[in-house]
């Protein structure tokens, strides 16, 4: 290269580093070292660790740019990085065989980043770069030309609904807690972020930790609170430190602290780590958690902005719905309100997973529809299986069936044909996916969950899950999907909180759009091939090449035959783990319904 | 083991007296929490014992029994279970002689699942002993639960 100005970004949020995101920096910085090019953060070259950019299914990516011309590999392991440093920094050719894919780019085409606009571009564990994109502005804003009353009719404007799944508008939660009359008030972000098969706020702490700070100071500003507490979760280590550095750096530049920007206002924030349970991303279990009792919600009312963290008002948002907050202030509450659809505005960021092929995180406007979200953003069904159903809302939503595509993403759709937006898990289901086992995986969790406290949500959701666990074996009765109908209704109609009251929507909804199955396994058959009951497998003689793969994997001892000839599974033995499936390359190994 | 406890009965009181941090810095100690441990604390605080109790066994963070020298753990979140975690738990089960999540009698191996490590992109999700590993097949869990194995028995020998 030539006296250019040189930027290496590597992902490293958890998905990078699983995929050996370390591994890949470190390899830059020796590989630059033999060059001669300083690694360090140094006047024209800089290596940059950053958080998520969404697709992290091809992790680890790495951007290079070289002045300002912006080059992102796909799928780099450590061994790789020599060639690009050699090829492409020092010869001026980026290694065409590894860079990212057209489809790459189709994925962030649809995309609206809004919240995670920063995120993956700078480096989560510097406030230096957070303040160099623009970082904290807000702030000065609010607290140099905003009375608190203004920001809180600014963001009513806006129209911004809390993105933890109930969608209450903020604007209107902060106002009601501005005015309720307290010596001390508190702001509480939920990280709790509990839904399987949901990362949203990991990645936006990861990504960019002092945007959701910056939230919850200009909340702390609008509604007279002093103390502010982060509730995330022990399973986030990274999210977790990232969220400890930020704070530091922001107490450390006067962000944070005591008579902030000489306005009288005080403010400092605290983290506090949950420790493994679900029913805390509810607000008033949330607030018994932070102050160190058993996580069990109570009676509303009094709602929290009334009666809340050691009985005084306390505003409960959610991480994404604070990292939106900055944006607002910036840009303007018409702005905002300009994306989106008539009653949910802005965007919404979704963990688009299961067999989706770009699967990853995702920002869009509200009101996209969801085939947009599968087809042109997923990139579609992997291996080219067809889509049966996505299933959003997590264990407190539904499933939407492949011909209602055309759905439009927002609050008010998704709420009419029984699922919801929840915290923004998305999970993508084909045809190979049973919609018994998922319900029942579903309700395995809710049950595990409930706290105990009331009895529709302890007692209901166990005899759901017993009915549910029998249809899967093969057990179920005639009239069991009626049954599953009527306790599912009880248990949403007289359960204490929102688990209690969300917890039968998956059964609810496959119920009614997927019968058939529910009908197929309580006369014996899983038609997708799933509930192990209701399988057997054999390996066919025609195909059986004797490679031993399977001889070797199976932890039940089931296989015999000799090398090089056809290979038997001696079914009582056989314990159904599907390893021989998996690991066979000849198809050989078949499984069916008893 | 009251040296520790002493200096994290510390930080309780800095931490506006929460069992929970007390007991997430106790396990952190010891890897579990440890019925003597709990009993100090009780009797140094004035907290009874059935409040730790009730605290410890709902939080699915904490263990009351010790933990295998090698820990397994499980993702079963949504992705991960479509993606065919269970396939991986039962065959991690097989090999390892358990029957629930569980230590092997020998104090070797931990099966524990998790609900969601948020990785689902690269689902199925399992962590060995803090690595983690994204796209788990089932030959690669006993590969790696046997490679464990033989570690020991080198060790053992030499």
């Amino acid at each position: 290269m030539g006296n250019g100005k040189l930027e290496i970004k590597v992902c490293m949020g958890t998905g990078g580093i699983a995929a050996g995101g370390y591994e890949v920096c470190t390899a830059f910085a020796s590989a630059l070292g033999e060059n001669g090019i300083p690694a360090e953060l140094q006047m024209g070259c800089s290596l940059h660790r950053v958080g998520c950019r969404g697709l992290c299914a091809r992790d680890v990516l790495v951007d290079v740019i070289i002045d300002g011309q912006k080059v992102t590999y796909q799928y780099i392991k450590p061994e790789m990085v020599r060639r690009i440093v050699d090829e492409h920094i020092a010869g001026g050719n980026p290694v065409a065989d590894w860079l990212v894919s057209e489809d790459y780019h189709d994925f962030h085409k649809k995309q609206i980043k809004v919240v995670l606009s920063d995120c993956g571009n700078i480096d989560p564990e510097s406030i230096d770069s957070y303040l160099f994109a623009g970082g904290y502005k807000a702030t000065e804003k609010v607290f140099s030309t905003m009375s608190p009353e203004e920001v809180i009719n600014e963001i009513k404007r806006s129209g911004l609904r809390g993105r933890g799944g109930a969608g209450f508008p903020t604007g209107v939660k902060w106002e009601i807690c501005r005015k309720v009359e307290s010596d001390r008030k508190y702001i509480i972000c939920n990280a709790d972020e509990g839904d399987p098969g949901a990362f949203m706020d990991r990645s936006i702490i990861e990504g960019n930790p002092h945007s959701v700070l910056e939230g919850m100071l200009i909340g702390a500003y609008a509604i007279g609170a002093a103390g502010g507490y982060v509730y995330i979760r022990a399973e986030y280590p990274l999210a977790v430190e990232r969220l400890r550095i930020a704070i530091k750096d922001a107490k450390d530049r006067g962000f944070l602290g005591q008579n902030l920007f000489n306005k009288g206002v005080d403010f400092d924030i605290k983290i506090k780590l949950g420790a493994g349970a679900f029913v805390c991303g509810e607000e008033t279990a949330l607030i018994a958690s932070i102050e160190g009792q058993r996580g069990m919600p109570r009676a509303k009312p009094p709602f929290p902005v009334y009666k809340g963290l050691w009985g005084k008002p306390t505003v409960i948002n959610n991480v994404e719905t604070l990292a939106n907050i900055p944006h607002i202030i910036n840009r303007g509450a018409d702005w905002f309100s300009s994306l989106g659809t008539e009653k949910s505005k802005g965007t919404k960021v979704f963990a688009l997973t299961g067999k989706v092929r770009n699967s990853g995180l995702i920002e869009v406007p509200m009101g996209i529809t969801l085939r947009e979200i599968i087809y042109d953003i997923g990139g579609g069904i992997e291996n080219n299986r067809a889509l049966k159903a996505v299933q959003t809302g997590g264990p407190s939503g539904g499933c939407i069936p492949a011909d209602m595509l055309d759905i439009r993403v927002d609050f008010e759709s998704l709420a009419q044909v029984g699922s919801i937006v929840g915290s923004g898990g998305m999970i993508v289901l084909d045809e190979d996916d049973c919609m018994v086992n998922v319900t029942k995986y579903f309700l395995q969790f809710t049950q595990a969950e409930s706290c105990g406290k009331c009895v529709p949500c302890r007692i209901g959701t166990k005899r759901l899950l017993e009915i549910l666990e029998r249809i899967t074996k093969g057990l179920g009765r005639e009239g069991d999907i009626e049954l599953l109908q009527t306790l599912g209704n009880d248990v949403k109609a007289s359960s204490l909180c929102g688990l209690g009251q969300t917890a039968p929507n998956p059964v609810l909804s496959a119920v009614k759009y997927f019968r058939h199955e529910y009908e197929a396994h309580i006369h014996g058959k899983c038609p997708a091939l799933v509930c192990r009951e209701l399988l057997t497998y054999h390996i066919g003689e025609e195909f059986c090449k004797g490679c031993g793969a399977c001889f070797k994997v199976c932890p039940a001892g089931a296989i015999t035959g000799e090398k090089k000839k056809p290979h038997r599974i001696t079914s009582d033995k056989c314990i159904k783990c599907g390893s021989c499936f998996d690991v066979c390359k000849f198809k050989a190994v078949v499984k069916e319904c008893i | 083991m009251e040296d520790i406890l002493k200096e994290i009965i510390k930080n309780y009181w800095e931490e506006e007296g929460n069992v929970i941090s007390l007991l997430q810095e106790t396990q952190y100690a010891f890897g579990y929490i440890p019925l003597e441990a709990v009993q100090w604390f009780s009797e140094k605080l004035g907290i009874p014992l059935s409040r730790f109790y009730g605290v410890a066994t709902f939080y699915s963070q904490f263990h009351l029994n010790p933990r295998g020298k090698n820990i397994l753990t499980a993702c079963s979140g949504t992705a991960c279970h479509v993606k065919g975690s269970e396939r991986l738990i039962n065959c991690a089960k097989a090999e390892l002689e358990i029957i629930g999540e569980d230590t092997t009698p020998d104090m070797e191996f931990t099966l524990e699942k998790v609900n969601c490590l948020g990785a689902c992109s690269i689902a199925p999700v399992f962590i060995i002993n803090k690595k983690v590993y994204g796209k788990m097949t089932s030959d690669k869990v006993i590969k790696e639960i046997r490679a464990l194995r033989n570690t020991k028995d080198g060790e053992r020998q030499a």
